[in-house]
């Protein structure tokens, strides 16, 4: 997408960053307010906040979906990936003709869109469901194919709207297991926003924690543990410990 | 989807078959109990209408000669409403002000009486084919316009947030994702149209009795010299056309549009 000018680039460093950042939308609802974030090559950074604090404004800015009304965004992302809330699957097509979707509108050719297509549905572990319609499938598979999707333009710049918010507990777990072993193998930027706080923790290099709306940064954590991050850390002292510091800000923001 | 132990043992064509018979059998009752034998004539039985409408050549070949014409006329003026209001219906969901201009007169197109212009288009356009298809094509057009809009607009805003990030146009827009969105909604305004359709091609009939004669213009002609078993047979010819085209459009709606919720739990 639209790529910073060099001169930004070289001065943020990072591959997205918001400086003093706001958004009020037409109707004069004060979304977003003064908010400084970086999101460095490789780093994973989540975004807690109460609901309707604007996390999902933070990332349509981020995305250029809408644009800051004070304040700058720059993005040094040749290629963004956006995971929405919902799956966002087109219900006529098969899973790998919605894998294929993002290609095609960028103009790839069949073949290397069909390689990427596939390459992406057997990352995600849906090799078998390829010929399947969304509507056949689970919750979680159907997130999956969205991950998918957004994985083929080979983002260097993935964000994720509460992804799995809408899911149980277990599968979520598994689903950010399968999140950081791709976040292993690509190496892209993330910006992740969710409601769970060990969600938050688990996965993320730096957790943001955003005060009710209008949404300003609360606090900032950066997370200790290296990846691979085994399950098992969701149970040690220092995951929960770290999760109580976050938990304990939050509540402040909500108060 | 099936409820009842009646429901889960028939095939699905034996209730309304049931229906039939029920409908016959009360018809039959309604002529040979209810009516004095010189009286028949209002209500005659099945089996005369039967016999008189389709075992007699001469009748037989009259009818399904209005019925061929009014087909010919009915599909003539549904394929033009499909054209005319598709493409009005992407053209006002891709420019507001068009939407803005066209959509009142859609609307008059619907509740002014078309039946009391008809006289007019005859002596506007003369009394053949060509004015019939108009009737057709005017009193079918409104329901493919406001379902091919309603249609196109019914796309969630997340789907085009979508297309927006990969910077697509409006033809990739409106190719990959409004049109095949708007299918089920297209196909049901078709759907609507074609039984329309049908009346537009009977009503056409009444007010142009020059040219071929189609089925309305038989039916008005055995109104008035009162043969009731042919006017039966052709009124019941009449509804089987549009029936056909009913089933027709919902047996492709449902293939083409598998993947629709609605399309399978509502069509028949
Ligand atoms: N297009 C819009 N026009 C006007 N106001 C909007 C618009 N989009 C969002 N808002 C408002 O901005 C605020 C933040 O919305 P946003 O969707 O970013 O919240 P959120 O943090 O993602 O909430 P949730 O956790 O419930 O998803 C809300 O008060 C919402 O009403
Ligand atoms: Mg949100």
């Amino acid at each position: 997408m639209a790529a910073a000018e060099p001169a930004e680039v070289a001065a943020a460093g990072s591959t997205l960053s918001f400086a003093g950042a706001g958004k009020r939308y037409d109707d004069g609802t004060q979304a977003l307010c003064a908010v400084d974030v970086d999101v460095a090559p490789g780093q994973f950074v989540t975004v807690v906040g109460p609901s309707g604090c604007g996390k999902s404004t933070l990332l349509r800015l981020a995305a250029g979906l809408t644009e800051a009304t004070e304040g700058s965004v720059h993005r040094a992302a040749a290629s963004v990936g956006y995971v929405f809330q919902d799956p966002t699957l087109l219900p006529w097509r098969s899973v790998r003709s919605n894998v294929e979707l993002f290609g095609e509108l960028r103009g790839l050719s069949r073949q290397e869109r069909r390689r990427r297509a596939d390459e992406a549905i057997s990352l995600v572990g849906l090799a078998d469901f390829a010929h399947a319609r969304p509507r056949t499938l689970s919750g979680g598979m159907r997130m999956r194919v969205s991950l998918a999707r957004a994985l083929t333009l080979r983002p260097d710049l993935l964000l994720l709207d509460e992804p799995f918010g809408a899911l149980d507990e277990i599968t979520r777990e598994r689903l950010n297991d399968e999140l950081l072993r791709l976040f292993a193998v690509r190496r892209f930027a993330a910006l992740f926003v969710t409601h769970s706080v060990s969600e938050a923790v688990f996965l993320a290099t730096r957790i943001i924690v955003l005060s009710d709306r209008p949404g300003r940064v609360l606090g900032v954590f950066d997370v200790p543990f290296p990846y691979p991050r085994p399950p098992g850390l969701r149970f040690s002292g220092e995951f929960t410990h770290l999760a109580a510091q976050v938990s304990a800000c939050l509540k402040g923001a909500a108060a | 989807m099936r409820t009842g132990r009646a429901g889960a043992r028939w095939p699905r064509w034996v209730p309304p078959l049931i229906v039939f018979a029920l409908v016959v059998a009360a018809w039959y009752a309604m002529s040979y109990l209810a009516l004095a034998p010189e009286r028949r004539f209002l209500l005659p039985p099945p089996d005369a209408v039967v016999r008189v409408g389709f075992f007699d050549s001469g009748n037989r070949a009259e009818l399904l000669d209005g019925l061929l014409l009014s087909a010919q006329v009915a599909l003539s003026g549904l394929t033009i409403a499909a054209v005319t209001g598709i493409v009005c219906g992407v053209a006002m969901a891709q420019a507001s002000w068009l939407e803005r201009s066209l959509n009142p007169y859609f609307v008059v197109l619907q509740t002014i009486p078309i039946l009391a212009l008809v006289p007019l288009f005859g002596f506007w356009f003369g009394f053949g084919f060509f004015t019939r298809v108009i009737v057709c094509v005017l009193i079918s057009l409104f329901p493919i316009v406001a379902n091919t809009l309603f249609g196109l607009r019914s796309v969630d805003e997340s789907f085009h947030d979508l297309f927006t990030l990969q910077q697509s146009g409006r033809w990739s827009r409106l190719w990959k994702l409004q049109l095949p969105a708007a299918l089920p909604h297209i196909l049901t305004g078709l759907r609507i149209s074609a039984g329309l359709s049908v009346i537009g091609a009977v009503v056409g009939d009444f007010f142009f009795r020059q040219g071929r004669p189609g089925i309305g213009t038989l039916i008005d002609l055995y109104r008035s010299r009162l043969q009731s078993e042919q006017l039966f047979a052709a009124v019941g010819l009449a509804s089987l056309l549009g029936l056909a085209v009913f089933v027709v459009f919902g047996f492709v709606a449902r293939r083409v549009t598998s993947w629709h919720t609605s399309a399978r739990d509502s069509l028949p």
